[in-house]
């Protein structure tokens, strides 16, 4: 049966003739017409946004997903094959390596990267002079590609003729290996990311901390504080929320490192410096094994999320506390 | 119309078009890769052109492509630069970019046909003459197990050792009587060393699974196998006296001897590189490293010698060949295989080839491209007389190279040859960085991993 338009609502009823108000399903249809009329270039905008983000982020996770449960040759239909993409990682002795490796370069790169940038970032505060020439000097690595940074190190490590080495000698310390010795390897690669990487983190905290009200300090000082007093009591309470957030986001880049231990040491020497993303870009990219590829990355992508669920409800908590 | 009505229309039309833009942009990726000219030509992509800054190779390249299509007015080649890259492959076979006609290294065909990425071309090259005169052990590199064929081989080599016959003059050894023996290659090594400003003896890779490619080498070159196959499965094959006194010998010169340098996980532009500035006396390499030696460093054909695998057992066999994409549609793999066989393949092309290299003053009388040793019988014994006929390099320089060959075994690379290499790597690595690193260990832990990735072949 054909509905009954509400502008066709029966006359014969006996009420009087005077302009009757529409029935609320008109005015709610009128209305939305109307917003989507105002409102049609904003949603023109946002779906285009929308369209690049279905197709380049959305679309490329869903078949990642769904690659780690196929075999595929991207010639014949992909073939379901279970949690066999699975099986095999956990069957290859090397799976185990790089996650330890990957959670050592977290672990290494947290105490080197987060605490270094912080404190150039106090010193940086507390200059009077040359202050736009040393925050150029700290950001300066950031606008290098991350490929020179690594083949400007590779020169820098040489354990023959380098300048790490000169500079150990220099202080009558002896000469290093750095990247050729199993023990060292990961450190220099930590040492290459923070350099490159801290100049913007740096200047997170400078703006963070140029936040902070300077009658904090006035009051501090007048209360006897001392440098580090004034640092534990103002600075760090009241760039917390950045602190946090940086935090979260260094683990979230760190635990993804792959640049470095390609470009320098391919995962060498012994293994030591193999990643999880350089694993899986072996999968992917040597054996050809796009099934195993992502299922790594579908691993990879539930640890952090996981990782960063359990962060946020933490720091939420004690933020409410 | 109104302007807010005007601005409305614009703003509906902008985001229609950005939709359709946005959801155009795969569609664009996806070229067929059947289409056929509108002449009624067949038109084929094929990899293999040298890049432009390659002028010669390019040019020579370039007039095979024009000189081909005038003599098949039915086909149009439409030539790609570059080679193999594993790294884009898979992702230009998903989006139909990959060519026709593809280049591949003898170490990719056995696990690309496993995957059926490549076409059968059996029934398209039983009646091609050139089969019965190419050698069978590099054809058999491009069949499966039931003897259907993939690919067809273009050039090869085996590893020998490459020595720098300046070094080596300077160092008071006889360019002309490379090492034989591993002993001997340790000797001359502790001299080039000796020779001070950090001159290197003898160098090794170590890196991006390069390391265990040279791990292979040196097991062959020692005698030994890297994988066994038994009722139909493999098993690694290595853990022996055999790599183990390979391994024993590459520790000795790097630590005892210092004979190889302080900076290790090098790769084989390192070794190049550390060859043509002069500073390296040996390595583990086929003859095709000395043109690019000579090109790319500036350096003399004369300064540069390959002798045969030391010790006498055998050797690494490798090299390249073309493999036809398994959309191609068969008239495709027929002009495919028609542009292979005359571009590369031809015996009565032999002659020619050499005098447009010798045209272009390009290298003759070394062991690889124009003249490849991929023949058998009369053509191969042809090829040779035409070589020496046309030599403008020094011959006697390769000459231990070429009468060694004859008497060493060829081994193939084993099957799921990245993952194997990338295993070894760690061997390698292992004994060239760590002084202390324990050669059962190392090799215990690789059979370990080269046991697994075996284990995945089917």
């Amino acid at each position: 049966m054909p509905s009954l338009k509400s502008s066709e609502a029966p006359a014969s009823t006996g009420s009087p003739q005077w302009p009757v108000e529409a029935p609320p399903a008109v005015r709610t249809t009128t209305r939305l017409r109307r917003k989507i009329n105002d409102n049609l270039t904003a949603y023109g905008l946002l779906a285009a946004a929308l369209v690049v983000f279905a197709l380049f982020s959305w679309y490329p996770i869903v078949r990642g997903v769904l690659l780690s449960f196929q075999e595929v040759n991207f010639v014949d239909p992909p073939k379901w094959v279970g949690f066999d993409n699975f099986a095999r990682l956990f069957a290859d002795p090397l799976f185990a390596t790089a996650w330890l490796n990957t959670l050592q370069f977290t672990a290494i790169a947290l105490l080197l990267g987060f605490a270094v940038p912080f404190v150039t970032a106090v010193l940086l505060n507390e200059l009077r002079h040359a202050k736009a020439f040393f925050r150029v000097a700290v950001y300066l690595p950031v606008m290098l590609p991350p490929v020179v940074v690594a083949m400007l190190w590779k020169w820098i490590y040489n354990p023959g003729p380098g300048l790490a080495n000169a500079a150990l000698g220099a202080v009558g310390l002896p000469d290093s290996a750095w990247l050729d010795s199993s023990s060292t390897a990961m450190v220099s690669l930590v040492i290459v990311s923070t350099w490159a990487n801290m100049g913007s983190t740096t200047l997170i905290y400078l703006a963070a901390l140029q936040t902070i009200p300077g009658e904090l300090y006035e009051s501090a000082e007048l209360d006897g504080a001392g440098l580090f007093q004034r640092l534990w009591h103002v600075t760090i309470p009241q760039t917390r929320f950045v602190l946090m957030v940086l935090l979260l986001l260094q683990v979230v880049a760190t635990m993804q490192v792959f640049t470095e231990p390609y470009v320098m040491t391919g995962g060498g020497p012994e293994d030591s410096t193999v990643t999880v993303l350089l694993l899986l870009y072996r999968y992917a990219f040597t054996y050809n094994d796009f099934g195993s590829a992502s299922a790594m990355s579908l691993l990879l992508l539930v640890a952090l999320g996981i990782f960063a669920g359990v962060y946020l409800r933490l720091t939420r908590t004690r933020s409410e506390d | 119309m109104g302007r807010l009505a005007m601005q409305r229309t614009l703003a509906r039309r902008a985001a229609v078009l950005v939709v359709i833009t946005a959801l155009g942009l795969p569609a664009c990726g996806s070229e067929s890769s059947n289409q056929q000219t509108g002449s009624g030509k067949v038109a084929i992509t094929v990899t293999g052109q040298p890049p432009s800054s390659q002028a010669v190779e390019r040019r020579i390249f370039d007039a095979d492509v024009a000189e081909f299509e005038k003599l098949n007015p039915d086909i149009d080649i439409v030539p790609h630069e570059g080679f193999m890259d594993p790294k884009t492959f898979s992702a230009k076979l998903a989006g139909g970019q990959l060519e026709d006609v593809y280049y591949v290294y003898f170490t990719d065909p056995a696990s690309i046909i496993a995957r059926r990425q490549a076409a059968d071309i059996t029934d398209h090259v039983k009646d091609m003459a050139v089969i019965k005169q190419l050698q069978p052990a590099l054809l058999d590199i491009f069949k499966d197990r039931n003897g259907k064929v993939y690919g067809l081989p273009t050039a090869n080599y085996s590893m020998g050792l490459l020595y720098n016959r300046a070094l080596f003059t300077k160092a008071g050894l006889d360019p002309d009587k490379p090492p034989a023996t591993w002993d001997e290659v340790r000797t001359a090594a502790q001299k080039i060393a000796a020779l001070g400003n950090g001159t290197v003896g003898f160098a090794d890779l170590s890196k991006n699974n390069q390391g265990g490619w040279h791990l292979v080498t040196w097991a062959y070159a020692m005698g030994s196998q890297i994988a066994r196959q038994e009722g139909g499965k493999w098993t690694a094959d290595f853990n022996n006296a055999k790599v183990k006194e390979a391994l024993r010998l590459l520790k000795e010169m790097r630590w005892t001897d210092n004979a190889m340098g302080d900076k290790q996980l090098l790769e084989a532009t390192d070794v190049q590189r550390l060859m043509g500035a002069g500073q390296l006396g040996m390595y583990l390499g086929a003859p095709d490293n000395v043109p690019v030696l000579v090109k790319e460093f500036k350096g003399k054909y004369d300064d540069y010698g390959v002798a045969a695998m030391p010790g006498g057992q055998g050797t690494l066999l490798g090299g390249e060949g073309y493999m036809i994409n398994p959309k191609a549609s068969p008239d495709k793999i027929k002009a495919g295989l028609k542009w292979i066989d005359w571009k590369y393949l031809a015996p009565d092309r032999i002659e020619p080839r050499i005098k447009q290299y010798l045209d272009e003053k390009q290298p003759i009388g070394l062991p690889a491209t124009p003249t490849p040793d991929i023949y058998t019988g009369d053509t191969r014994a042809k090829q040779s007389e035409l070589k020496t006929k046309y030599a403008n390099v020094p011959e006697k320089n390769f000459a231990s190279y070429l009468d060694g060959n004859t008497k060493l075994k060829g081994n193939l690379e084993p099957p799921n040859a990245q993952q194997i290499y990338a295993a070894l790597d760690n061997v390698m690595q292992g004994v060239l960085t760590n002084k202390d690193a324990t050669v059962d260990h190392l090799l215990s832990e690789a059979e370990a991993k080269v046991n697994s990735a075996l284990a995945q072949v089917k």
